[in-house]
């Protein structure tokens, strides 16, 4: 096995069992903590399958950020959904024989990648331009923007600019996934795409990146309004009773 | 009291154009009185500030996070999406950007960084994590206490980051250390003592009372009673005890009696529970909170009533409708011991708490009372949702319910009426400016600023429907608003209570 070959297997190996413990490890300590007072914010469902509705509508169309800011929800509805069509895209390179529907989205897929960087851009470009936005923004946000703009670039590169061996690629991915470690390819763009996803996948569990889980956690959010109705006594508040 | 010079804001026309250009520290300055140490023990908080108050605030904030899942969760959650920017009343009037709800929050995530988390720790310039110092801490002074804790901003935020549960925290922490604020700790020492935010012994309530009956038979001819402390009665009403007292709070108090009056409903005060406003829900102390509950179940056993019915304030309502069953039982569903006896007692045909535009409109509705609406014709009414009733609680039994019935009950009432802006009602209302601890004199400054994108909306339907009164559900609004309408050349009798137009148009009839 080259160097190379096995730091890149280590490298991806590490980031995964990072990302996926320090996550969990969140979820376990949001879902281990208490919410002792009923706080869901207007409009507030009166039932489970409302609390349910709810937040599929945060996850998949940003409400509350689309009556917030037109411009802040565009930018980043076009980031978060052209990411989410380029990873489903990338699941061809961890299937074989690749799903059909993963096929079926291959083309959009590919201009995702475009969405997703144009969207970087746009938050970006508010972070810097506009004042308050500006005032809020730490180095770790500015960052953030830029590793993710270079790993959509990379990406793109790697497609329309200078191709690379997918078919190699694929087998070191599929090598990684059954433990039996093929060769990585030595292209550089490649190695650069890798890395950073690496990086960012690393950065995951101690980063803002944490808003993803967060959103399922958030009382204001994914409790029912039933106060009235039913007692809610979390463990810490019901010793008060004794 | 001396006030000090400042600029009030000037009210653009409506809809905002401009959100203002940020000015660093524009507030820094404002800070309210601190609490004296005796006012700190009559809570159960030390003051002035402790020895070790470094160690003992990174403690609290370490508790509170294990304790509180909104705190562990909006720590973390927060993208800095700015989204919640321009969303803040006080960021609007007084552009200082420590009011933006995301900057207020940095306050204290900062320091949680640097304290509770790994990037904090090992790289706090890259994150934006500090160290908790005597500076951090004065800051912490000024802008949690320039929070009304309204939730304006958690309705916009995507991931419900609500503010109002950050600065609860970091007020919990300020008193825990021994930096307490006066205002509001010194009305909660009163609520524990006495029994209500005002101080009112039981004799001067009764006195009271009496005044007010006279005042009604003189009115209107007809004997409606306002009675307190009697067993038996069907209804126990829990009402802020500024309706005692002050103008306009106690035209909607006589508003109630003339309500119960007219739909022979028995009901009662009580001397023990006289007042519904919770002071413990703004220094986010849960322990507080439920001290000053406990009292209304007290009150509830005691009298033997079948129902409870909360008067017109926003935070009382919010406390009453969403935390009272959690706190003391008050509700149903509970499967302790602890809450067995009372449900035994309460009628469950009616929500517990229930609040008295919902017994009200049932009462409409149900064409118990009847109404000489043209009595109200002087009137241009519209209507200011106050932030707690809006955002953190409801009425009747559907969503946004909260919005329906108190216009319902205006229009049954009134021939008048014309909402304020969409976006300025609503879940989207803007706060009077006085809530959650600012409702006094040392932040006027604050108050008058904060209330300015009310006054802008305001200042439209007054131009274009020649709107002349305001009605609101909130001792707090109520009290804000007299104080705040000069500065902005309004009359201050502008604003009044939902019941006192009930009291203005209600047929009242001798028997019953
Ligand atoms: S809760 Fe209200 S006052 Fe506090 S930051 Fe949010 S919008 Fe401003
Ligand atoms: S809207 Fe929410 S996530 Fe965005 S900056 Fe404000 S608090 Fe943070």
């Amino acid at each position: 096995m080259s160097s190379l070959t096995f730091i890149y297997a280590f490298l991806m190996y590490a980031a995964t069992v990072i990302m996926v413990t320090g996550v969990a490890f969140k979820i376990y300590t949001y879902s281990r903590t208490p919410a002792p007072l009923k706080i869901p914010t207007t409009p507030a469902p009166t039932t489970q399958s409302g609390v349910v509705f709810r937040i599929v509508r945060e996850v998949v169309l940003f409400e509350s950020l689309f009556k917030a800011n037109k411009w802040i929800w565009i930018f980043g509805w076009l980031f978060h959904f052209g990411l989410l069509l380029v990873l489903l895209r990338h699941l061809r390179y961890f299937t074989e024989p690749v799903w059909s529907w993963v096929v079926l989205i291959q083309p959009f897929g590919m201009y995702a990648g475009f969405a997703m960087v144009a969207g970087l851009g746009g938050l970006w470009a508010r972070r810097i331009l506009v004042d308050r936005i500006r005032y809020i923004s730490t180095p770790s946000d500015h960052l953030m923007l830029l590793l993710l703009i270079l790993i959509g670039i990379s990406g793109l590169t790697m497609k329309f600019v200078a191709h690379t061996d997918i078919v190699a690629v694929k087998q070191f991915i599929l090598g990684l996934m059954y433990f039996d470690i093929q060769p990585m390819p030595a292209d550089p763009i490649l190695l650069i795409h890798l890395g950073l996803v690496s990086f960012l996948m690393i950065i995951f569990p101690i980063s803002k990146l944490l808003h993803a889980p967060g959103l399922f956690f958030s009382p204001s959010r994914n409790q029912v309004d039933n106060s009235r109705d039913k007692r809610h006594l979390a463990p810490w508040a019901a010793e008060l009773e004794k | 009291m001396a006030v000090a010079e400042f600029e009030v804001p000037k009210v653009q026309p409506y809809p905002l154009v401009d959100i203002p250009k940020i000015k660093p520290d524009a507030t820094v300055h404002l800070k309210s009185f601190p609490a004296s140490e005796k006012i700190q023990e009559g809570i159960g908080f030390p003051g002035p500030l402790v020895d070790n108050w470094h160690k003992v605030a990174i403690d609290k904030m370490g508790d509170l996070l294990n304790r509180y899942r909104s705190l562990a969760v909006y720590m973390d959650a927060c993208v800095h999406c700015g989204a919640c920017t321009d969303k803040c009343h006080y960021f609007l009037g007084t552009a200082d950007p420590k009011n933006m709800p995301v900057a207020r929050q940095e306050l204290m995530r900062k320091v949680y960084r640097r304290y509770f988390t790994f990037a904090g720790k090992y790289f706090p310039k890259l994150v934006g994590a500090a160290d908790l110092t005597e500076d951090v801490l004065n800051d912490w002074y000024s802008y949690f206490y320039q929070c009304s804790e309204c939730r304006r901003c958690s309705v916009y935020c995507p991931y419900g980051i609500d503010t109002a549960e950050v600065t609860m925290a970091a007020r919990e922490i300020m008193d825990a250390v021994g930096m307490g604020q006066k205002y509001t700790n010194e009305i909660l020492g009163k609520l524990h003592r006495i029994g209500n935010n005002l101080g009112l012994p039981g004799p001067a309530l009764l006195d009271t009372l009496e005044g007010l009956e006279e005042d009604i038979l003189e009115d209107t001819g007809v004997a409606v009673k306002m009675p307190i402390d009697v067993k038996g009665a069907e209804v126990l009403l829990i009402t802020p005890s500024a309706d005692f007292f002050s103008e306009p709070h106690v035209e909607s108090l006589i508003g109630y009696a003339k309500v119960f009056h007219e739909a022979g409903i028995s009901w009662t005060l009580s001397s023990l529970a006289s007042e519904a406003g919770n002071f413990g829900l703004f220094i986010g102390s849960y322990e507080n909170m439920r001290r000053a509950a406990m009292r209304i179940r007290e009150a509830a056993l005691e009298l033997g009533v079948k129902r409870i019915v909360v008067g017109e304030c926003g935070h009382a309502w919010r406390v009453a409708y969403s935390f009272w069953n959690t706190l003391t039982g008050v509700g149903h569903g509970g499967e302790d011991e602890f809450t067995r006896a009372l449900q035994a007692q309460l009628d469950p045909r009616y929500p517990a708490p229930q609040h008295i535009c919902e017994m009200t409109l049932d009462l409409i509705n149900q064409g118990v009372l009847k109404f000489d609406k043209e009595k109200n014709d002087h009137r241009t009414i519209t209507f200011h949702d106050s932030c707690n009733v809006a955002r953190g609680s409801r009425m009747g039994n559907m969503p946004g319910g909260q919005f329906v019935i108190p216009r319902e009950i205006i229009k049954a009432v009134a021939n008048n009426f014309h909402d304020m802006a969409d976006e300025t009602i609503g879940e989207g209302t803007f706060c009077c400016g006085g809530g959650g601890g600012i409702l006094t004199d040392d932040l006027m400054e604050v108050r008058v600023k904060g209330a300015m994108p009310r006054m802008q909306a305001l200042q439209c339907v007054v131009d274009e429907h020649q709107v002349n009164f305001m009605a609101a559900i909130c001792a707090i609004c109520k009290a804000q608003f007299s104080k705040v309408l000069p500065y902005y050349k309004f009359d201050m009798s502008m604003i009044g209570g939902v019941h006192q137009l009930v009291s203005t148009s209600i047929r009242l009839s001798e028997k019953k």
